[in-house]
């Protein structure tokens, strides 16, 4: 049997593999936003081939980190604000895995904005679903991020008078090479987006309009949503910065006017991932590093001979 | 003054090549057949600043810093600040000579470049020479490098002069600047450098001053290594190929040599955003299964508390490093302190989980580290190596041989997915990742991509399988468990040799201390011995878990014990009390907290004040006397 066995093995995946024993139901309430990224998944893991056993999902805290109890691979359910920097490293020392990374608004763009920043401008290799509900829902309903101005919570009682964060053009400007959004309320499309972003290779953001039914009814369930690559009435180069760039401030002026608009805004499929950038200047190995510590056969090198001559 | 050792302190301006100079020669000195010991005093500052370094050089065996120094050679700081009317900083450009000027011994030499200084300036410079018997010799060797090469070249004409009036050798200096300089520097250096010698040698009885270079001969190879290189070595050889980190002082030196090095071996290091990201980064990696470390300094490491604590729930190994500098907040950031062992040991929610080893001298830094790495993985814990920016930058001579050891690249309790088919799964395939009942609490573990290995880590308390799980059952099982793990290490310690001890075994007296102040307190212990009085020492390094029976026993062995630690609060003094629960009536402190470590002759001074006269008051001295509880 080889080191990581599970890796690149051809089966068939069954969705099911993906839901746990323990836990087959979520607790998110009904309604939820939740559950349409959770389906997504399950349905683009086992069509794009990736097994429960080779996925590596990593999330933040919050209602979206409980996606880790509920989506059945290896998991790292982290800190707030930090799955970004731990699925980076995974997927640097095992670049075989697939690693996904997935958190909040309050978690990804708020305190965990500098990872989000800095992931994106290096445009490592992975996954990034934000569950983006406009508010925090497990400590009950405080501003988020990407609250609207003016949102009212127990927070910020007077209404927030702060202009909502940017998600998409954030991410476009940090350095993301696949940027998306998708809505709960458009399954297909969430499917269909999900799989193009494992696929990606390079840095796949998807902002995930995830509506809360129990603390943001303010934001009604994104409905009546509006593809733009469906729509006639958009027309723009998803390859383009410029053209995408303006089609993401559209999108997200637009969304506090009720109109929910949805679709894959920038794909650059010819920047090198950050795993090969690292590789072409010779600061990261061919061979997954993982794999050397099963390698009986590797000579491993030591201080005594390669480096304490300069010291004589 | 004594004769039997050269302290030669070389001053200058941040920016001036004193580091690398004084490096140079402090390698000639050991490959001339001494032993060495440098120490650094640098602000934090790019150009200008006053700024030195120590190369104190004998036959026998050196661990500390001397009391003082018996030879200056004082550049001038080039990049000094324009001493201009009612400048608030003086006259920097002279502070290379009149900074250094009290702690030079009686007898010293003096050499000076006059062509960057002027003497006349210092208020009394000529009467305090006399006084003390200063041997002094301006020299224009700027004059001198300008004239054969540029004007940078004037160390090297520095280093020649000091060969001339120590009766040093050139060869070492030659061979030396042949390995280390590119062809076209390295013949006018030569030039610089004979030319000074000869005419100090011209033009002074240079057999006056009585500070000569002793001679000495070593029986291996020595290579000249700072605490930092030890550190970085220690990792490799324990099979560590990954590093992420965020520069800040003094941190980045071990950060430095680890990311230039390691491309070399295949390995990965990432410089990352801040230091929440270094350290997750690490926590990521290791749990992908590699071995791995990040590190910082107070400041940083402080952001570093939660994935700390992370690793601590998740149990994934890895090896932090902290390398300490004076708080709190920003502090001083280029002046060793010891004050942040208490944060290192308490950061981070819950109850501390972790290890923490304190090395005492570059020697063991290397193995504290190898033992960090070693106990890391072993026991699924977190492992942090304490050091400091005293014990990071001074370089002292090590035999090679010292690292000549098989490297250890296991990842410990890993299993391989044959043996993972054997361990306890549930019904949809997840592996019992964290086992209640196992062997000294460590339960085995899988990584990602393996077959069989399926497992949530995650920060909440969980059940074996990793599922979030908060019935009390469970949550006591676990955390006991994980508790165990410390048991297990601690007995594991004490096969691992890791304290120090000098003086003899039946002293009256005992100084217990940790870290980096080891070598000064037992160059202290042997003085005091010397002069009549009988004390031993205890260098502890194992902060956590903490060899409670080790340092009881020295405790009872003695009459009175005095802490001596770098803080201001005697924090090390509250972890022994802490630990053994008593002893408050017979422990008493010496602190130091201004910026320099101790002087073998301050702890000398502040025993025979603490301990014999009581009172503590060790006159002439920067440090403190905290009396034991009751006195």
């Amino acid at each position: 049997m080889s080191t990581f066995s599970a890796i690149g093995e051809e089966r068939e995946i069954d969705r099911d593999e993906y839901t746990p024993d323990v836990e087959p139901q979520p607790t998110w309430c009904p309604g939820c936003g939740d559950f349409s990224v959770l389906k997504a998944l399950k349905q683009a893991l086992p069509e794009v081939g990736r097994s429960p056993e080779e996925t590596l999902l990593c999330t933040g805290i919050g209602c979206s980190g409980k996606l880790n109890s509920y989506l059945d691979t290896y998991g790292f359910h982290t800190i707030h604000g930090r799955s970004l920097p731990v699925a980076r490293a995974a997927k640097l020392a095992n670049p075989d895995l697939e690693v996904i990374a997935a958190g909040g608004d309050g978690d990804g763009y708020g305190i965990g904005g500098n990872h989000f920043l800095h992931t994106a401008r290096e445009n490592h290799d992975m996954t990034y679903i934000v569950f983006n509900n406009e508010i925090f829902g497990l400590t009950k309903g405080q501003t988020s991020p990407t609250s609207p101005k003016g949102h009212k919570s127990k927070t910020q009682p007077h209404g927030s008078a702060k202009e909502p964060l940017k998600p998409l053009s954030l991410s476009l400007n940090a350095g993301a090479s696949y940027v998306a959004r998708t809505a709960a309320v458009n399954p297909n499309q969430a499917k269909e987006i999900i799989i193009e972003a494992i696929e990606h290779d390079g840095f796949a953001h998807v902002d995930f309009l995830t509506q809360c039914p129990t603390w943001n009814k303010d934001a009604r369930q994104y409905v009546p949503y509006i593809d733009v690559q469906e729509s006639e009435d958009y027309d723009f180069d998803t390859t383009d910065k410029v053209e995408a760039a303006e089609m993401m401030r559209e999108t997200e002026e637009a969304l506090h006017e009720g109109k929910v608009l949805t679709g894959r805004y920038y794909v650059d499929d010819d920047r090198p991932s950050y795993g090969a950038e690292k590789q072409a200047i010779g600061e990261m190995p061919e061979e997954p590093l993982a794999e050397r510590y099963w390698d009986d056969d590797y000579e491993w090198e030591r201080s005594h001979e390669k480096f304490l001559d300069k010291h004589a | 003054m004594t004769d039997d050792e050269l302290i030669w302190r070389i001053s200058g301006g941040s920016g001036d090549g004193i580091a690398s100079t004084s490096q140079n020669f402090a390698k000639a000195l050991m490959r001339s057949g001494l032993n060495v010991f440098t120490h650094r005093h640098y602000p934090s500052r790019i150009r200008g600043g006053h700024t030195y370094t120590e190369v104190r050089a004998s036959a026998d065996p050196v661990e500390s810093r001397g009391d003082g120094y018996n030879f200056l050679l004082a550049l001038g700081d080039s990049f000094a600040r324009n001493p201009q009317e009612k400048s608030v900083y003086g006259n920097e450009e002279i502070k290379p000579l009149s900074e250094n000027l009290d702690e030079l011994r009686e007898g010293g030499v003096i050499v000076y470049d006059e062509g960057l200084l002027d003497a006349s300036e210092i208020p009394d410079f000529e009467e305090r020479a006399e006084e003390n018997d200063w041997h002094v010799f301006p020299l224009d060797l700027r004059g001198l490098a300008r004239d054969m090469g540029r004007e940078v070249m004037r160390n090297t004409a520095g280093v020649g002069a000091t060969c001339a009036l120590t009766g040093m050798d050139l060869n070492h200096v030659e061979d030396l600047m042949r390995d280390a300089m590119p062809e076209k520097i390295l013949e006018p250096n030569l030039e610089i450098l004979e030319t000074a010698y000869d005419q100090v040698r011209e033009e002074y009885d240079v057999d006056a001053p009585d500070v000569s270079v002793p001679t000495g001969e070593h029986d291996e190879t020595q290579l000249l290594m700072s605490g930092s290189d030890a550190i970085s070595y220690g990792a490799i050889d324990e099979g560590c190929r990954f590093i992420a980190g965020y520069p800040m002082t003094p941190w980045t030196e071990v950060f430095t040599i680890m990311t230039q090095n390691l491309p070399e071996l295949g390995g990965i290091s990432e410089q990352v955003e801040d230091e929440i990201a270094a350290a997750a980064l690490a926590v990521g990696a290791s749990h992908a299964g590699v071995k791995a470390m990040s590190g910082s300094s107070g400041g940083g490491f402080a952001l570093m508390s939660e994935p700390l604590g992370l690793a601590e729930m998740t149990e994934t190994p890895v090896v932090l490093v902290e390398a300490m500098r004076a708080g709190p907040s920003t502090g001083m950031p280029t002046k060793p302190e010891q004050s942040d062992l208490e944060h290192v040991l308490y950061t981070s929610q819950g109850d501390s989980q972790r290890v923490v080893l304190a090395p005492g001298t570059v020697e063991e830094a290397y193995e504290q580290s190898r033992i960090a790495f070693r106990l890391a993985y072993e026991y699924q814990i977190p492992a942090i190596l304490l050091y400091d920016q005293k014990l990071g930058g001074e370089m002292t001579n090590v035999p090679k041989s010292h690292f000549d050891r098989e490297p250890n690249p296991t990842l410990g309790k890993t299993l391989s997915e044959d043996a993972l088919a054997d361990e306890p799964h549930s019904t949809d395939g997840k592996f019992h990742r964290f086992q209640h009942d196992v062997e000294d609490g460590v339960s085995p573990r899988s990584i990602p991509g393996q077959k069989g290995g399926r497992f949530l880590a995650t920060g909440n308390e969980h059940s074996p399988t990793g599922h979030i799980e908060e019935s009390p059952d469970n949550r006591v099982a676990q955390i006991d468990r994980r508790t165990q793990k410390l048991e297990a290490i601690r007995a594991d310690l004490d096969t691992e040799d890791t304290g120090s001890y000098a003086g003899p075994e039946d002293a009256q007296y005992g100084i217990l201390t940790f870290g980096s102040q080891q070598g000064t307190v037992e160059e202290a212990v042997g003085r005091l011995n010397d002069a009549g009085v009988s004390v031993k020492s205890y260098g502890v390094s194992d902060m956590l878990p903490f060899p409670t029976e080790q340092v009881e026993a020295f405790i009872e062995s003695v009459d009175e014990v005095l802490v001596v630690e770098m803080t201001a609060s005697g924090q090390f003094r509250g972890l022994v009390q802490k630990n053994l629960g008593r002893y408050g009536e017979r422990l008493s402190s010496l602190l130091k907290y201004n910026g320099n470590p101790f002087e073998p002759a301050e702890v000398v001074d502040g025993f025979e004040a603490a301990i014999i006269e009581g009172d503590g008051d060790a006159s002439g001295h920067q440090t403190t006397f905290v009396p034991a509880a009751g006195d």
